[in-house]
C-alpha cells in the first residue's frame, strides 16, 4: 500500500484564520532570496522617495528612528505558497514617510540594496497599508529577512515587500520590476490569486 | 544594481548567507529546466556577462533557487546573467544579463 505524506502542506489554520486560495501554512519564516544577502551599514544607509519631477527627500538611519513607530501585526502570503500568521514588526508608515510628497504620480517603483525592484501602485502605499520595517519579532530585523529595513506591504504577496529597501521612484506610468518583468503578476492580490500575467 | 552603487552606498561586497553556508547552486541547476527548451545541454554553452564582460560556462553560473524562480548570476560580478520562471502556461526565459552565447555543435 501506498503510504503518501501530506507534509505541513496540509495543515489547517486555526480556527477564525483564513488562508488564501492556493495558501498553505507555515510556522517558520522562510527566507528566499534572488541573489547574495547584502550587508549595508547602517551608518551609510539611506532611503529616498523620488518624485515624477526630481523632487529627492531622503532619509538617514537616525532620520528613520526619529520618525514616530508602530507595531503592525500582519499575516503574510508568499508566492510560491506559504503564509505566516500573526507577524509583528516594528516600522514606519509610509503615510508619515510620503506626508510632505508632492505628486501627482500613480504608481511606484521600490528599489533595493542588491539591485532588486518591485512595482505597486502608489495608493497601495497608503492609508495604513504599507511600512519601512526594521523590527521583526521585537529585534532588529536580521539582514536575510531584510535588515536593516524592508518595505511591508502584506496585503499583497510577499514579493512586493522588498528586503533592503533603497528608495522609492514616484512614478506617472507603471514600469514591471524584477518578478513582474519575469512572468508574475503586476498587482499580485493574494485573495484574488495574482501570481503570474494573466490571473 | 552594480558595484558602482554598492560601493557608494556602503554595501559589502556579496556574501554567502549567514554561518557560511552557501545559498547558491551552481548552474548545473539550470540543466534539468533548460533542456526543456533547448535541443542541446546549453550549459556546457559559454557565454559572456553583459555586466563585467568575463566569459565562462553556463554551469559555472550561481543559481539561485530559493526564490518564485531561478536566478542565475556572474561568479565574477554576481550581477544576474539570467532568469528563468515556469508558469503555469509558459516558460520564461529573460538573458539580458547575456551578449553572447556560444553552443558547442557537431562540425557542420
Amino acid at each position: 500500500m501506498a503510504v503518501i505524506s501530506r507534509g505541513f502542506h496540509g495543515r489547517r489554520p486555526e480556527p477564525g484564520r483564513t488562508l488564501p486560495p492556493g495558501q498553505y501554512e507555515t510556522r517558520d519564516f522562510p527566507v528566499l532570496s534572488a541573489g547574495p544577502t547584502p550587508r549595508v551599514d547602517r551608518d551609510r544607509w539611506q532611503f529616498t522617495i523620488t518624485t515624477e519631477t526630481g523632487a529627492r527627500h531622503a532619509w538617514s538611519w537616525p532620520d528613520l528612528m526619529a520618525l514616530p513607530s508602530e507595531s503592525p501585526t500582519v499575516d503574510l502570503h508568499c508566492v510560491t505558497k506559504w503564509s505566516k500568521f500573526g507577524t509583528t514588526w516594528g516600522g514606519v508608515s509610509l503615510d508619515t514617510l510620503l506626508a510632505d510628497v508632492e505628486t501627482e504620480a500613480g504608481y511606484a517603483l521600490v528599489d533595493s540594496y542588491g539591485g532588486y525592484t518591485t512595482n505597486l501602485p502608489l495608493a497601495d502605499l497608503r492609508g495604513g497599508r504599507a511600512w519601512i520595517a526594521h523590527t521583526y519579532d521585537g529585534a532588529d530585523l536580521a539582514p536575510e529577512h531584510g535588515g536593516p529595513a524592508r518595505l511591508l506591504v502584506p496585503h499583497l504577496y510577499l514579493w512586493k515587500s522588498a528586503k533592503w529597501v533603497r528608495g522609492i521612484r514616484l512614478l506617472t506610468r507603471d514600469e514591471p520590476g524584477f518578478w513582474e518583468s519575469a512572468g508574475y503578476h503586476s498587482y499580485g492580490d493574494p485573495w484574488r490569486e495574482q501570481r503570474y500575467q494573466g490571473d | 544594481m552594480h558595484d558602482t552603487d554598492r560601493a557608494a552606498t556602503g554595501t559589502a561586497p556579496p556574501q554567502d548567507a549567514p554561518g557560511g553556508a552557501t545559498d547558491f547552486l551552481d548552474g548545473n541547476a539550470l540543466a534539468g529546466v533548460l533542456a526543456e527548451l533547448f535541443a542541446v545541454d546549453v550549459t556546457t554553452a559559454t557565454s559572456r556577462c553583459a555586466h563585467c564582460g568575463s566569459s565562462g560556462h553556463l554551469a559555472a553560473l550561481r543559481v539561485y533557487g530559493r526564490a518564485p524562480g531561478l536566478v542565475a548570476r556572474c561568479p565574477h560580478c554576481s550581477e544576474v546573467v539570467l532568469r528563468l520562471v515556469r508558469t503555469p502556461q509558459d516558460m520564461w526565459l529573460d538573458m539580458r544579463g547575456c551578449t553572447a552565447l556560444a553552443v558547442p555543435m557537431a562540425p557542420a
